[in-house]
């Protein structure tokens, strides 16, 4: 009997305290999530931490350059940059974990139902996939926000319509992968029902995947909130917001470029953080990839 | 490949673009306000307004309107009419559809020219400085914003040393010195970002190829290190990087839209945007429409490309 037990068991230390150890000692998970980590701190503590009223207007500083006082220079109507930046990555980490928040939910209920069940359903769910997935991602975004209007909130349901797709695909393949495995048999045979089989044997052990494309997302997301918002169609003034900003300083290059530089600099040092800690988890938690390097 | 697998994809293929037709034609049901209203006004009365509604066709059934849509671009290629210009969208369309084109195409020369040469020089030497150097290239170069590098890249050509123009489109028919001062600066954006991810990918299938028994006989049999490079390295690494600069030209043709905005360069990214802001609806669907099969076709192409060139795959 106790070679049953075994051929029927969940491997539960897996995702366990292992993985996260192998993942503390891994360089690229210790990199990005430091990154991530005081990026996280700035976004939640941002608005105690700047030293200036992110939308004060300063007519008398207007273009001042990067100094003690200022130490990011000031923009066109003299609002301190650098607060203005503190405040942004609040905005672009909200917009972020929103909207991969909803396309992660989404994504996931989607694959893994086409996964587990196969079939016309998983069909008739890919094949929609696939024709979001025609669509190139900042097309989809623009069109989106067409339909629903411009603003934060909308930006972040875009982005969610975009993202969907790929957590469909990448929750699909990992669960196509364990479904046939022995603990999810006996489960069946032991009539659980399906939601409880999907939701507490099959779910958990594909969340490698879903996990690493969580971080991959979020570095999408942060850059494809700060596009929107680059195109007039995210964050509205005088709210700040890192692309806004950039959108901004666009027409001061040569007068003020620290107002360019600066917000560009804010999104690539996240999207590095989000994207590095994404590969070094998939280092860790990825099947197809544990142990390669 | 079989015959059998060709039809079985084409056909996935035209459910794709069905389904893609669908929901670009849903655009204008979806969108708030109708079209008639955005051509006449806030002011016009609502009789006018139905009126022209009448006329554009809009108070017919859904499917009736869908029908008389698509056949109108498979027959004529007509895409409707523009609400702003007036002007018919086929001939906008025809006008940035080549933009478009080539400056996706510019980009993916100019990250071929990047990639090609980081990713054989960290392959060759695995786990050197000279590895972690184009790794940590390759990282920042995935992480930089198109927008930003476009605007670093006017910023110091354009409005620094004035080398280069900062925005706008010469054909070739102009002459190849203002078509080339006109692309570098958009090529080079979406280049540059392209070839940092191509890097990463070449330097993999290189060292998956380095790695292959017959590579260390060719060693062991003496064989001069170029020549094992030419002859065995690079010739069996060239069937997953030519699939990589397909998927890279699909990924481009998305990137692209970002650049063209910057660069104020006519294709169909500028056009959906210009379109979106000016609630001109049916030239958003056009530039939709045609980017989405484009993007369809290119990712088509790259899929059966697999077969032609490397005879391990069959697809039954």
């Amino acid at each position: 009997m106790a070679t049953t037990t075994s051929h029927t068991e969940e491997p539960r230390s897996q995702p366990g305290l292992d993985l996260l150890r192998k993942a503390l000692r891994h360089g690229s998970v210790l990199f990005g999530g430091g990154i991530i980590l005081a990026l996280a701190l700035v976004a939640l503590f941002g608005a105690t931490l700047a030293p200036y009223d992110p939308v004060a207007m300063d007519f008398t500083v207007r273009f001042a350059p990067p100094s003690w006082a200022h130490p990011f220079g000031t923009d066109d109507f003299g609002r301190d940059v650098f607060s203005r930046i503190l405040y942004g990555a609040s905005v672009s980490f909200q917009v972020a974990f929103i909207a991969v928040g909803i396309s992660g939910v989404a994504g996931v209920a989607l694959g893994l139902t086409a996964g587990y069940r196969g079939g016309w359903i998983d069909d008739v769910i890919m094949r929609t996939m696939d024709i979001l997935f025609a669509f190139p991602a900042v097309l989809l975004a623009i069109t989106v926000m067409a339909i629903l209007g411009r603003g934060v909130e909308n930006a972040m349901i875009a982005i969610a319509i975009v993202y969907a797709p790929i957590f469909a695909r990448v929750t699909r393949g990992a669960v196509i992968s364990v479904r046939d495995r022995e603990f999810v048999t006996a489960a069946r045979a032991l009539g659980q029902s399906q939601l409880r089989i999907m939701l507490r044997h099959v779910l958990p052990n594909a969340l490698g995947p879903i996990i690493v494309q969580t971080s991959l997302s979020l570095a999408f997301a942060i850059l494809a909130e700060a596009a929107l918002s680059f195109f007039g169609l995210g964050t509205q003034p005088p709210d700040p917001s890192w692309g806004r900003m950039l959108s901004e300083g666009r027409g001061y290059l040569q007068q003020a470029p620290w107002m360019g530089i600066f917000p560009g600099l804010a999104i690539m040092v996240s999207v590095l953080g989000f994207n590095t800690l994404g590969d070094g988890l998939r280092d860790v938690l990825d099947p197809r990839f544990r142990g390669r390097h | 490949m079989s015959l059998s697998y060709l039809l079985r994809r084409l056909g996935s293929v035209l459910l794709v673009l069905f389904g893609v037709s669908l929901v670009t034609f849903a655009i204008i049901p979806l969108l708030p306000g109708s079209p008639a209203r955005v051509t006449l006004g806030v002011q016009a009365t609502p009789s006018a307004v139905a009126a022209l509604e009448r006329q554009m066709g809009l108070d017919r059934p859904l499917p009736v309107q869908y029908v008389s849509w698509v056949g109108g671009i498979l027959s004529r290629g007509d895409f409707g009419t523009s609400l702003i210009s007036r002007q018919p969208i086929a001939g906008e369309v025809a006008r940035r559809v080549p933009a478009t084109l080539t400056l996706a195409l510019a980009a993916l020369l100019v990250g071929l020219a990047i990639a090609l040469p980081a990713g054989i020089f960290a392959a060759l030497k695995p786990g050197s400085p000279r590895d972690l150097g184009v790794s940590v290239f390759s990282q920042l170069g995935v992480s930089v914003p198109d927008f930003w590098m476009g605007i670093l890249l006017i910023l110091l050509f354009s409005e620094t040393l004035g080398w280069l123009p900062s925005s706008g489109y010469r054909p070739l028919s102009d002459g190849l010195a203002p078509f080339l001062r006109h692309i570098t600066l958009p090529a080079l954006t979406a280049g540059i970002i392209s070839g940092a991810i191509m890097t990463r990918f070449v330097r993999s299938a290189l060292l998956e190829v380095l790695g292959q028994d017959y590579v260390r006989t060719a060693h062991a049999k003496g064989l001069p290190r170029g020549k094992v490079m030419r002859k065995h390295v690079l010739r069996n690494a060239a069937i997953s990087i030519v699939t990589i600069v397909g998927l890279q030209m699909a990924t481009l043709l998305s990137a692209v839209v970002v650049v063209e905005i910057i660069f104020a360069w006519p294709g169909l990214g500028q056009l959906a945007l210009t379109a979106t802001l000016q609630r001109d609806y049916p030239a958003l669907q056009a530039a939709v429409l045609l980017s989405a099969v484009a993007f369809t076709v290119v990712n088509l192409l790259t899929d059966l490309s697999y077969t032609f060139l490397d005879p391990r795959v069959s697809y039954t």
